[in-house]
């Protein structure tokens, strides 16, 4: 496709190199048993975990199986809303679906209670004061606008308790 | 096998162990890793072994039936892989992972292999998702649906005076009869070829029941090798061949009547070296069981499809996997000496595996 | 039962930001065919293909070895499809070693490859799902988190992550095929660039590249090409699960599994001293001193002080990605089989600017996902 003259002037038009063509797709989305029971629980106001019947340990959210034994997880855990900052990272990049203004916290936080961090935002406190080890909570929405969806949880802000020691958390980075 | 290769001495590999999950229009309920879970249990315990026998894991299936990347990353969840595990996923059809783990056994590198595929059809529109197989430049953007082109190539069939729309009511017909014989299987009705021909043309020359149902659908494979294969089967039912080829992405450079890649592959896995009592042959679409038939050289002594087939049920990315499975289970279970699966990818056959089987 | 396997040709493309001259077909066959030319081959010497790439979604070709089996002249030839996240490019290498040491094939073509600008990887990667919080931001918003995790347990200082940077973009000044060629890169200009996932600043971050990598496999009986051959001493892959409880990230168990058992095949019992060179998976920068103590080339917590003494740099005693790396080229599907390639022509003394002298045995290693995934393959000049 290149250089050919046009019909008309009889200059020579440059190649095609790209050509746009937009995918779209839906899909509904299967949260599964232990994800709905999960879901939930975020629902009422609380995070609801598992316990493997083998290693005991708790996850959440669980997604029906314990990964390490390939066994499924049954036992529902209510856990705290409090928990520890694991480890973080400040997000300075633009993306697209983006909701949240940048800079922003993306932290692990393990749950008391869990054995397993998650992602969370942190909010409430400047970017640069934020620690691996502080204690937070999560801050829900209004009860009339919670929701079976993570979209419960508006953030996490610190609790005022004292930094968590590193050796208690040291196993879950 | 290549032909390069031939003289080689292929180490006996067999299917020591198969399951696969009821095949259901939609499971609302669980999520690919419940869904996969139930399953290699029961590959797993129906020989009373446990992950720990196994010393190589390969999966096979599409990101785009979920509609997120690394979908294969999470359903390693249902296996349990720790301490960690050799492991490997192709985006194909497990009857593809099923071949790679079976290089590995030939290697040596392995001696026990756990293959395994998921596939949840329902989740999208297949005809949109399918169509993204196609060459994304000149093809995709076009939009042709997985439906229209297999009508196409049953036209082309028809045309050449290979088969008429009956027969493809016939091959629905029996495939869904052999269905009730199977408690997996989700189209399971005994019902007449003229019923059948009343239904209404979906594409032209494709009725309602030549096309697959939508299935969502997840199996799995033990695969064994030396004392083990002997170990854990009574009966065991060895791969004495296994073959893979493609043919070529531009339907207007195929004789889409015909399956070149399935004779070749067939011929490499050494098919014609004795008769055999069945095939369970991954059609689709009705009337390529016609087209694929001809390539494996089957005559109509052998029962195609025992299992009801893809008319039957059709989870994507499982359904050849599942082909290898049934044929040695009918082995396993002394209802057949020796038997050929086939696993086909791509619009119209592009491409096609062979495996053959034989009973001790 | 094991035959050997040797590397007899490589290709690859000039990896760019924007490849808008070539298809997805036109890629992959310049890398294709720079490997066969290399072997001194023609496509109908192949007898079977193995492709690998990353997630579909980031070109919007679902299943693509099916669009590109003519391309890749595979019609009438075994083609087989990997992907196995990150570790991609690695794995689709070792599956094609397979198909040889297996006996089944003579000749593999074996290739990977990435047009991440056709798509948008950022958004195929960030795919909003109802229960995870849409906060990472792409993979360095996921690695981020970890790379501070191993700063606080190691207690490296802050600039080891800029010498890293550093290193292996000098490094590319001698690859001609490298995406990155910043003539001025030093310590000064990583630290100035903008911070993107604190501790994470632009300059330590790998780029988003184009490109293609190939390799013709051989056995032993069908050696041929230009250079001699690489022979594969070892090579494996290891996956644990993605998130478990008590899961080690800055040091997975999969990685230091893989590791031994690659240098139990290959007989290295001090990587150290025993590799001459080797191409690791480092996405970011902070992923060089971690994989040095993965890859057992110094105890625990020490690899930052490898990589500050310059041992891993080009002129040092361990050279660390002399293609320039991940940090310089970032296809990611053929990521991983670039570092496979780059220790093959390292040990066939084809590497040009970038060779080491006395190159004799080299390690190559992928990882993928979140660190569970990985796959290394060791090759030597000498035959196993």
């Amino acid at each position: 496709m290149t250089d050919q003259p046009s019909a008309g002037s009889g200059e020579p038009i440059g190649p095609v190199t790209m050509l746009a063509t937009p995918i779209r797709l839906d899909f509904d989305f299967t949260p599964g048993v232990a994800q709905s029971r999960f879901l939930r629980g975020l629902e009422r106001g609380t995070f609801l975990g598992q316990r493997c019947p083998t290693c005991h340990k708790v996850y959440v959210p669980s997604r029906g199986t314990c990964p390490t034994d390939g066994v499924a997880t049954t036992e529902d855990v209510e856990l705290a809303g409090t928990g520890t900052v694991t480890t973080y990272c400040v997000v300075n990049v633009p993306f697209a679906g983006q909701s949240i203004e940048i800079p922003y916290i993306a932290a692990q936080v393990l749950l008391d209670g869990a054995n397993l961090s998650f992602m969370g935002l942190i909010q409430e406190i400047p970017a640069d004061e934020v620690r691996m080890g502080m204690r937070v909570e999560a801050v829900w929405v209004a009860p009339d606008e919670l929701t079976p969806s993570l979209a419960s949880v508006r953030y996490f802000r610190p609790n005022g308790e004292p930094d968590a020691d590193y050796d208690t958390y040291k196993e879950y980075l | 096998m290549s032909p390069a290769a031939a003289g080689r001495t292929v180490r006996p590999v067999s299917i020591a162990s198969f399951a696969q999950a009821q095949n259901v229009r939609r499971d609302d309920v669980h999520n690919e890793v419940e869904g996969l879970l139930p399953v290699i249990e029961e590959v797993f315990s129906t020989i009373g072994i446990t992950k720990d026998d196994v010393d190589f894991i390969c999966s096979g299936s599409t990101d785009y039936l979920i509609g997120g990347p690394f979908s294969f990353v999470m359903a390693l969840d249902a296996v349990g892989v720790w301490p960690p595990r050799a492991e490997s996923h192709v985006e194909m059809d497990g009857a593809w992972a099923l071949y790679e783990a079976w290089v590995l056994l030939q290697e040596g590198k392995a001696d026990a292999a756990l293959v395994y595929s998921f596939g949840r059809s329902s989740l999208g529109d297949l005809g949109e998702i399918l169509t993204l197989q196609l060459d994304p430049y000149y093809l995709a953007p076009l939009g042709p649906d997985i439906v229209s082109l297999s009508a196409l190539q049953a036209r082309a069939l028809i045309d050449a005076g290979k088969a008429s729309e009956a027969d493809f009511a016939a091959i629905a017909s029996r495939s869904r009869r052999d269905a009730l014989g199977n408690p997996k299987a989700q189209v399971r009705q005994d019902v007449a070829v003229e019923v059948l021909l009343a239904d209404d043309y979906v594409v032209s020359p494709l009725r309602r029941h030549a096309l697959p149902p939508i299935t969502d659908g997840a199996a799995a494979i033990v695969l064994a090798a030396g004392d083990k294969a002997t170990r854990w089967s009574e009966r065991p039912v060895w791969i004495t061949g296994i073959d893979h080829r493609s043919e070529t992405h531009s339907l207007g450079a195929r004789d889409l009547t015909t399956s070149p890649s399935t004779a070749s592959a067939a011929a490499m896995a050494g098919l014609g070296a004795g008769p055999v009592d069945l095939a369970e042959i991954h059609a689709p679409f009705a009337h390529q069981e016609i087209i694929l038939k001809e390539a494996l050289g089957l005559d109509d002594a052998v029962a195609v499809n025992p299992s009801g087939g893809a008319l039957a049920a059709n989870p994507l990315m499982s359904a050849g996997l599942i082909r290898i499975g049934e044929a040695a289970n009918r082995i396993a279970s002394g209802g057949a000496d020796r038997a050929v699966a086939h696993a086909t990818s791509g619009p119209c056959l592009q491409q096609n595996l062979v495996c053959v089987l034989e009973g001790a | 039962m094991a035959e050997r396997c040797a590397v007899i040709g490589v290709g690859q493309t000039h990896h760019k930001a924007k490849r808008d001259d070539v298809s997805i077909a036109g890629l992959v066959r310049e890398a294709a065919k720079m490997a066969l030319e290399d072997a001194d081959l023609t496509w109908s010497d192949i007898d079977a293909v193995v492709i690998g790439k990353a997630p579909d979604m980031f070109e919007g070709n679902m299943m693509p070895e099916l669009y590109l089996a003519p391309a890749l002249g595979a019609v009438g030839k075994p083609i087989l499809r990997v992907h196995t996240a990150g570790s991609v490019g690695g794995s689709t290498a070792l599956v094609a070693a397979h198909l040889i040491s297996a006996g089944i094939h003579r000749r593999v073509l074996t290739v990977a490859y990435e047009k991440q600008s056709d798509s948008d990887a950022m958004w195929a990667l960030s795919v909003p799902q109802p229960f995870a919080a849409p906060l990472l931001a792409g993979a360095g918003g996921y690695f981020a988190p970890i790379i501070r995790a191993y700063m606080r347990r190691s207690g490296a200082p802050d600039h080891i992550g800029r010498m890293v940077a550093v290193k292996d973009r000098l490094n590319a000044l001698r690859n001609p095929y490298a995406h990155l060629h910043l003539a001025d890169i030093d310590l000064q200009m990583v630290e100035e660039s903008i911070m993107l996932w604190d501790p994470l600043r632009y300059l330590e971050a790998c780029p988003s590249s184009d490109g293609a990598a190939a390799m013709v496999l051989s056995s032993e009986d069908a050696v041929s090409g230009h250079y001699p051959p690489a022979w594969v001493h070892g090579s494996a892959m290891r996956s644990e699960p993605t998130m478990f409880a008590g899961r080690d990230q800055v040091n997975p168990q999969a990685g230091r599994d893989c590791a031994a058992d690659v240098y139990a095949q290959a007989g290295i019992t001090d990587p150290r001293s025993q590799i001459d060179v080797a191409e690791i998976y480092v996405p970011f920068s902070w992923y060089e001193p971690m994989w040095l103590e993965n890859l057992g080339f110094c105890e625990l917590g020490d690899g930052w002080k490898l990589t500050e003494s310059g041992a891993t740099a080009f002129d040092g005693d361990i050279p660390w990605n002399t293609s320039g790396g991940v940090l310089s080229s970032n296809p990611i599907g053929a990521s991983g089989m670039l570092r496979f390639l780059e220790v093959a022509m390292q040990v066939r003394g084809q590497a040009g600017e970038h060779q080491i002298d006395g190159a004799r045995l080299a390690l190559g290693q992928a990882y993928g996902g979140g660190s569970q995934f990985f796959s290394m393959w060791v090759v030597g000049s000498d035959k196993p």
